[in-house]
């Protein structure tokens, strides 16, 4: 398997240092791009398999190189964004990203989200039919075949709208979903603004799957984004 | 006499205000003159020269040389403001140019013919006002005037002269006047001078002015001014006494030989202001002027009406207070004035000579009625002038045509018909009683059908007045002569008796008709009496109540468009002292922006019914407060005339003041919590910089040591300096986000921007947990949520941060198990932390609500890291929110918070 390629497009040289030199060490080849006209130009031309990108560049918004990357690329976008910005995520996720990270964000934390999208993204690649498969985490068991779901191998009852909306974050396990992906998803695009049936029925779900439904374990909340399912 | 040993306070005050006015006003000094052409003009360039030579800045604003050569050639030399030309219909007028002198500032500037009138258009009617301008700015002004041309010896020189000047100058412009330079040579010598061609007349003129230039009359004119001179030089000399004796010596008023003049609705009666005028001036005294309106009075024509306005508005002029008073005569109403006011002479005009039969009605005149009233007052009968002099001029603050509109639209509108009306049903009355009394001739007495009739009189005049009733009394005289009183249907008597039955009922008419009419004079007199006092009494409960300038500036407009209709303004100021004029989109018709301005500059009233600017439908009234001026009034009365009245300038006066004052107390109030903010702000800003200065620095050592260590290290102790350095730029991070937080929520202004949207409370609670996590440092938290908690309205991330907060503080200062709770109740819902340490310090019990203030810490000597910021930032959030937050001591032990927030029903959900 040849090395994979990253693109990190930050204008601050201390964090592109930071963030190049956990990369480096994962065996990617990192490709550094201070603006937005140089990322642009990178992830054009280097094919690269991941980008990291943070959303305050001096030359313009991150939001355009989404836009224009997802025309003709599904490669895995990382956004790096200022914690006290929860609508620039939204946007960001909506146009297309794929994760985020908030500033001051550890070295570990930025792995963890490269291995978890790097992992759906080859899974998505290599399995045609992801429906075949048989999902895990923790002690539940999510079987597409049968549509059963079982939690410590006794099958649980779930509504077809609870289950629609696992499978919908099953099929994205480890990537952020925001509020309108799921809506849109799950109950169509007239209902995307009813952010209050995504609260009663992720209430439900963890009822359901949770242990403790008020300290969750795998169905996490993101604060004013949106839900993340956590293997 | 004067009782020189007690100073009345209100005269020290007056003198340290001119005093204080003095110091930055410039002085000015005035050439006086018998008459034209004895040499002010050339004695004042010659002054200039000599001032010049001393070397100060001397500029000409305006010299008149009448064409004599010796005067032009002395203003060679001399620099010279060019005159304005000032269009005025089909000409152009040269005018001196006020705006440009007071751009160049000199130290001196000659303005020639004080008594000048200036062209219409001007700001000013008058060149003294000019120069009283001028004064205030600080320029020394120096000018020249005539005898003539004092408004006080106007009369008096007329009659002598036969010759009436129109341009004249109040006397108390002489009298404040710094230096009055007398400039004098004998009438030989000008006669002389005349016939040598060196005094300019214009060819009109030339006659009459040589009636003018008689000996005679030049000895009189002289003597006169050689008097008035003395007089200045006699103040001078009392000023000058005072001084130097000191304060203590401050001479008082003397109030108590006061003059009240008597202004009556007859020609004369601008005599009688300007004889009072004098006689106070020589006696120093206060002198009133008081106009009586009687319902007699009330029916004069509006023409005479204004007349007496204006020679109220020339006695202010003059220096009088002036009054209008109601009643039905004038000698007990004068006497009562007189009384209050202390006067010890009552100068009234002398009544006109009767003419034709009425000379043979004996009737006493006010003097002798005013005997009969008040037998202790002086009683002075001012001279007629025979010239008579037409007045209009003095009411420059109407346009004439102006003011004789209003007076007939109200004479037109209110009286007339009524009139018409009392008439009609006087004859309507007389038929009907005529009807209603034939068929009773065979039953009632003659005597008692007379009192038929005698009661419609009587009920005509009581309800219609004395006209109608007058006319009653005839028509019923005349029917029941006609058809009653044998022979009947013819107007012969066969009785003489019955005469006197005729005069009794036209008696009774009238008498009834008379009594009527002062009913309802006096009832109109007490309603707008109690008009004036109610809009006041209302205004002043109205402003009490103001907290906000914005509401004083509205209710004050109102109050004053109330009592006098039309339209007002209220302009404020703003912080930088400049009058704040309505938007260019919200200008009223007529509103001029600029003389509201220079009304707030000035501190002087402007616009219509003043002397400045009077061609303007607005009347500009600064707000003088006790400090300074606020703002200005600016008013459209539905009646011009109204302005001229004075008990209705005064009301606007005081209703000025009142506003004034209000914008003054509300002023103060703002800058006083200004000064609490300042100072609250100040105390802050010192805790934030002390807690900063211990709190960031802290843990900067630490990273600054433990990274310049790690190179010392051995390897396998490299682990756990990493460790400490993340956790000393966590702890790092977390300080610098509470500062950010409480910035972001205090430059909202309380007006915190929240998100909200329907939250599951179980969800926040998890979340919270979970970003606490790194700090809990691995205790663990129980939660103990109400099964089917309903979802609730927040602002999921700043509540999630009160959450963290709430957690945080109680690792910090807690014991473990940290138990967090949410309950909800039909209107709110109930979140609680609580852990199980030692609780609150016992000194902050009781005052619990000190724990949330910022930069307040229970242990303000904590080891624990923190500024005291987490609590604040709760509260911030919570009461953006709408709801509370409380610590108390649990039972048991331990410190419980309880965060309570409102709630109501939660959308529905299809199913």
């Amino acid at each position: 398997m040849p090395q994979p390629v990253a693109i990190v497009i930050e204008d601050e040289p201390q964090i592109r240092r930071f963030v190049r030199s956990a990369l480096d060490a994962e065996g990617w080849i990192v490709f550094e791009a201070g603006t937005l006209r140089e990322g642009l130009t990178a992830a054009g031309t280097r094919q690269p398999d991941l980008l990291v990108l943070d959303l305050g560049l001096p030359d313009g918004d991150g939001l355009t190189l989404i836009r224009d990357v997802r025309q003709w690329s599904s490669v895995p976008i990382v956004v790096l964004s200022a914690r006290t910005e929860e609508a620039e995520k939204v946007a960001a996720l909506d146009a297309g990203a794929d994760d985020y990270l908030t500033k001051p964000f550890g070295t570990g934390e930025l792995l963890a989200r490269v291995r978890a999208n790097l992992r759906r993204q080859r899974a998505m690649r290599n399995d045609a039919d992801p429906a075949q498969q048989v999902f895990r985490f923790g002690n539940i068991e999510v079987d597409s075949t049968a549509r059963v779901v079982r939690r410590a191998g006794v099958e649980v009852h779930l509504t077809p709208t609870e289950y629609r909306m696992l499978n919908v974050l099953v099929a994205n396990a480890g990537r952020v979903m925001t509020q309108r992906q799921i809506l849109n998803a799950v109950w169509g695009p007239a209902y995307v603004e009813q952010s209050h049936y995504l609260r009663i029925y992720m209430g439900h779900l963890r009822q359901k799957l949770e242990a403790d439904p008020a300290q969750p374990v795998h169905l996490l909340t993101e604060t004013a984004v949106g839900y993340r399912l956590v293997i | 006499m004067r009782d020189t040993t007690r100073p009345d306070p209100d005269a020290l005050l007056a003198q340290i205000h001119r005093e204080s006015a003095v110091a930055r006003q410039g002085k000015l000094r005035i050439y006086f003159g018998a008459t034209a052409g004895v040499g002010k003009t050339w004695a004042m360039l010659s002054a200039a020269h000599r001032e010049l030579a001393a070397g100060r800045e001397v500029l000409v604003g305006v010299v008149e040389t009448h064409g004599r050569s010796e005067t032009a050639a002395l203003l060679e030399g001399l620099a010279r403001i060019p005159l304005r030309q000032l269009a005025y219909r089909d000409r152009t007028l040269p005018e001196f140019d006020l705006d440009e002198a007071l751009a160049r500032k000199p130290e001196v500037l000659l303005v020639d013919e004080l008594a000048h009138t200036n062209a219409p258009g001007s700001r000013h009617a008058k060149r003294w006002q000019d120069v009283q301008e001028l004064l205030a700015a600080g320029i020394d002004v120096w000018s020249a005037i005539n005898v003539q041309h004092l408004e006080s010896l106007n009369g008096t020189v007329g009659a002598i002269t036969g010759i009436r000047v129109h341009e004249t100058v109040p006397d108390r412009v002489l009298d404040e006047a710094d230096e009055v330079v007398l400039v004098d040579v004998t009438p030989d010598e000008l006669t002389a001078r005349l016939a040598a061609g060196k005094v300019y007349l214009p060819q009109q003129a030339e006659r009459a002015a040589r009636n003018f230039f008689r000996k005679g009359n030049l000895i009189a004119l002289r003597e006169i001014a050689l008097r008035r001179t003395a007089e200045h030089v006699e103040d001078d000399m009392r000023g000058w006494r005072i001084e130097q004796s000191g304060a203590g010596a401050l001479q008082a008023w003397n109030t108590s030989g006061a003059i009240l003049a008597c202004v009556g609705p007859h020609e004369d009666a601008a005599q009688t202001v300007r004889t009072a005028a004098q006689l106070a001036g020589q006696l120093n005294v206060r002198w009133y002027a008081a106009f009586v309106e009687t319902p007699a009075l009330q029916r004069l024509p509006a023409a005479a009406r204004d007349r007496t306005l204006a020679v109220l508005k020339l006695a202010e002029e003059l220096g009088a207070d002036t009054s209008v008073l109601t009643g039905p005569a004038v000698a007990p109403e004068l006497a009562g004035l007189a009384q209050r006011l202390n006067c010890a002479t009552l100068v009234v005009g002398r009544p006109a000579t009767r003419k034709g039969w009425r000379r043979w009605w004996p009737r006493a005149g006010l003097p002798e009625l005013m005997a009969q009233h008040a037998p202790a007052i002086n009683i002075l009968e001012a001279g007629r002038v025979t010239t008579s002099r037409r007045l209009a001029h003095s009411l420059q603050g109407v346009d004439p045509s102006v003011s004789a509109r209003a007076g007939s639209a109200e004479e037109s509108t209110s009286d007339a018909p009524a009139r018409w009306h009392g008439y009609a049903w006087a004859a309507a009355y007389s038929v009907a009683v005529t009807l209603l009394a034939t068929p009773l001739i065979g039953v009632l007495e003659l005597t008692n059908i007379v009192m038929i009739f005698l009661l419609g009189v009587v009920g005509v005049a009581y309800r219609f007045g004395r006209g109608p009733a007058a006319l009653s009394a005839l028509l019923n005289v005349a029917a029941f002569d006609y058809f009653f009183v044998p022979p009947r249907q013819s107007f012969a008597v066969s009785d003489v008796q019955y005469v006197v039955t005729f005069a009794v009922m036209l008696g009774v008419g009238l008498l009834v008709g008379q009594l009527t009419a002062g009913l309802r004079f006096a009832v109109q007199v007490s309603g707008s009496r109690e008009r004036r006092a109610q809009s006041l009494f209302e205004l002043s409960r109205e402003l009490s109540g103001a907290l906000e300038s914005s509401q004083v500036v509205a209710l004050g407009a109102s109050a004053v468009q109330r009592h006098f209709g039309g339209q007002a303004l209220v302009l404020d100021m703003d912080s930088k002292d400049k009058l704040v004029l309505p938007a260019a989109d919200k200008v009223p018709s007529g509103f001029d922006s600029s003389v509201a301005d220079w009304s707030f500059r000035q501190g002087q009233p402007a616009g219509l019914a003043t002397t400045t600017l009077a061609a303007q439908s607005w009347h500009y009234i600064p707000l003088k407060a006790p400090m300074r001026v606020r703002g200005v009034l600016a008013l459209e009365p539905a009646r011009s005339r109204w302005l001229l009245i004075p008990e209705q300038a005064q009301q606007l006066e005081t209703l000025a003041r009142q506003i004034a004052i209000a914008l003054e107390r509300v002023h103060y109030v703002e800058v006083a919590q200004h000064a609490v903010v300042e100072m609250e702000s100040e105390r802050l800003r010192n805790a934030l910089l002390a807690a900063i200065s211990h709190d960031v620095r802290t843990p900067l050592t630490a990273l600054i040591a433990l990274s310049e260590s790690l190179s010392a290290l051995p390897a396998e102790a490299h682990a756990e300096a990493a460790a400490a350095i993340v956790a000393q730029a966590r702890q790092l991070h977390a300080l610098v986000n509470n500062l950010l937080d409480m910035a972001r929520l205090e430059t909202a202004g309380g007006a915190v921007n929240l998100q909200r949207d329907w939250q599951s409370v179980e969800e926040v609670v998890g979340s919270a947990i979970r970003a606490a996590g790194p700090s809990l440092a691995g205790w663990s938290v129980e939660t103990a949520l109400d099964v089917d908690l309903p979802l609730v309205e927040f602002d999921a991330v700043l509540m999630e941060r009160v959450l963290v907060n709430l957690l945080e503080n109680a690792r910090k200062y807690g014991a473990a198990p940290i138990l967090l709770g949410a309950t909800a109740t039909p209107q709110a819902l109930v979140l609680t932390v609580r852990d199980d340490g030692p609780g609150l310090p016992a000194a902050l019990v009781g005052q619990e609500q000190m724990l949330f203030e910022k930069f307040t810490r229970g242990q303000p000597e904590s080891a624990t890291p923190g500024v005291g910021l987490g609590l604040a930032i709760c509260k911030a959030i919570v009461e953006a929110h709408g709801g509370t937050i409380a610590a108390t001591n649990a039972t048991g032990h331990g410190a419980l918070f309880t965060v309570t927030l409102p709630r109501r029903a939660p959308p529905a959900i299809e199913a």
